[in-house]
């Protein structure tokens, strides 16, 4: 175990870093990928938050849509691999037709809904706002 | 830029291309090299796949004049799937239809020149930067009349007269039937993506089943969305960037500016973030478009978004291949805002 600060503590330091001290001393391009570079390092460390918990939900909605049972893999990366192979079967049933019409589509519909949901709160786009109207 | 590669002529110094200019301007305007002044060249920001350059000229003789002028050419060496020389006339024949565009001076085909045909056009004055538009206080008149402005320059655009001799290469130029061009982007997704999309493939079948049967085709811009429109505080200066021109579907250009990513965020403004589908479909027509059927802007819509999601799939994959652009590698994890729009279009509100 590692000591304090968590990963997510430093990315934050990281992201307050580049936004209050970096940002603003750099102009032109390497002004927006600075601006970047925070936003990446945020989402990372939304990513490391959110993961288990979406990937937890995501295994559970793949195997009620596929009909799987298998025992859930206990470890995160082994998870995400688990889940990418599930959505790759997902993803040929639709390429088969399976998804064209029926109650199925309707279950596969809120699953991909919540999934997508699921990666945008971790990307979050950036929002138009009147503070940034600058 | 920099490198130079075999087979190709070697990258000119700013100096040669503008003695080189000075000639070929020369030669245009039938006046000595010593009455042509070529200066301030400079390379402008732009995309990878053409390049722009600024530079003024001064013409002497009988009828002198200070021409500000951009120079857009193929990346030398490598000249990329569309032709200049097309862009050229199609920019012409734009300009005779009363669609606001940057005037064409000359073009040249001769490659061996400037390493990669290439034309010259005025340069003008105005902003370009969507997030500018969406934001800045100065520029409210123009986002108020942003999107019946651009309906009814659509309109022009799309009544050009695509058949004639001069833009007999439209014809070649890409873009194709609706079927055609979802076979090409879902086999693109497919090929390029490295992980599984639910929601592409979803799309995939969903556009399969809809895709209209060939009718009309006009001249289609291409890439008619706020990110290739010049304006300034009175509104619409320029439309720019005609090198995806092709022979379609003119709900195409009307779906492809409905896109998600030319809102800015601002989604309750479908169109670029400052209208409505029905205020752009209203201009558009008001304008002498052909009447537009909802269910064909959704599918072109849909087709956009789906494009869309490409987009960042292939600059992911980009990344992932090594080309080191941060930006590139930011680009991945906005494939779900595609997917998002995609749902929402298809499958209603969640």
């Amino acid at each position: 175990m590692n000591d304090r600060p968590t990963g997510v503590e430093l990315l934050r330091a990281v992201e307050r870093f580049l936004e209050q001290e970096v940002v603003p001393r750099l102009d032109g391009p390497r002004r927006y990928h600075a601006r970047v570079a925070a936003n990446l390092v945020a989402i990372v460390a939304r990513e490391i938050e959110m993961e288990e918990a979406q990937l937890d939900s995501e295994w559970e909605r793949l195997g009620a849509l596929l009909g799987l049972r298998e025992q859930r893999p206990a470890l995160r990366d082994a998870l995400r691999d688990a889940v990418r192979e599930r959505t790759q079967s997902l993803a040929e049933r639709i390429r088969r037709g399976d998804a064209d019409r029926g109650a199925w589509r309707e279950e596969l519909i809120a699953h991909l809904r919540r999934t997508v949901a699921d990666k945008l709160a971790v990307s979050r786009p950036p929002r138009v706002t009147r503070e940034e109207s600058a | 830029m920099g490198e130079s590669r075999p087979g190709t002529a070697p990258v000119l110094s700013e100096d040669e291309m503008m003695a080189r200019l000075r000639d070929f301007v020369a030669a245009q305007v039938s006046l000595a090299p010593g009455e042509v002044r070529v200066g301030s060249l400079r390379r402008l920001a732009g995309g990878a796949s053409r390049e722009l350059w600024s530079l003024d000229v001064e013409l002497g003789g009988a009828a002198p004049a200070q021409l500000p002028l951009v120079l857009r050419r193929d990346p030398p060496g490598r000249q990329g799937e569309s032709d200049r020389g097309l862009e050229f006339r199609v920019l012409r024949a734009a300009a005779r239809a009363g669609v606001p565009v940057p005037r064409v001076h000359w073009c040249c085909s001769d490659a061996s020149l400037l390493g990669a045909p290439f034309f010259l056009m005025d340069r003008l004055e105005g902003e370009t930067l969507p997030r500018r538009l969406l934001r800045n206080p100065e520029y409210a008149a123009t986002r108020a009349g942003l999107v019946p402005a651009l309906g009814a320059i659509l309109a022009r655009i799309h009544a050009i007269d695509a058949s004639s001799p001069e833009l007999a290469g439209l014809a070649s130029a890409g873009g194709g039937s609706a079927r055609e061009e979802i076979r090409r982007i879902v086999e693109a997704a497919q090929r390029l993506a490295v992980e599984p999309h639910p929601v592409l493939d979803l799309a995939a079948r969903w556009l399969e089943a809809r895709a209209p049967e060939p009718r009309r085709r006009v001249l289609v811009h291409g890439d008619y969305r706020v990110g290739n429109v010049m304006f300034d505080a009175t509104g619409v200066r320029a439309i720019l960037d005609w090198e995806l021109t092709h022979l379609g579907d003119p709900v195409e250009d009307l779906g492809w500016l409905c896109v998600r990513a030319w809102r800015f965020g601002n989604d309750a403004l479908p169109v670029g973030g400052v209208g409505t589908r029905e205020e752009l479909v209203r201009a558009y027509q008001e304008a002498g478009g052909t009447p537009v059927d909802p269910e064909a802007l959704r599918f072109w819509e849909v087709c956009g978004n789906f494009k869309l999601a490409l987009v960042f799939i292939t600059q992911c994959r980009a990344w992932l291949d090594g080309v080191p652009s941060l930006e590139l590698a930011s680009l991945g994890r906005r494939t779900a805002e595609a997917e998002a729009e995609l749902l929402e279009l298809m499958e209603g509100p969640a």
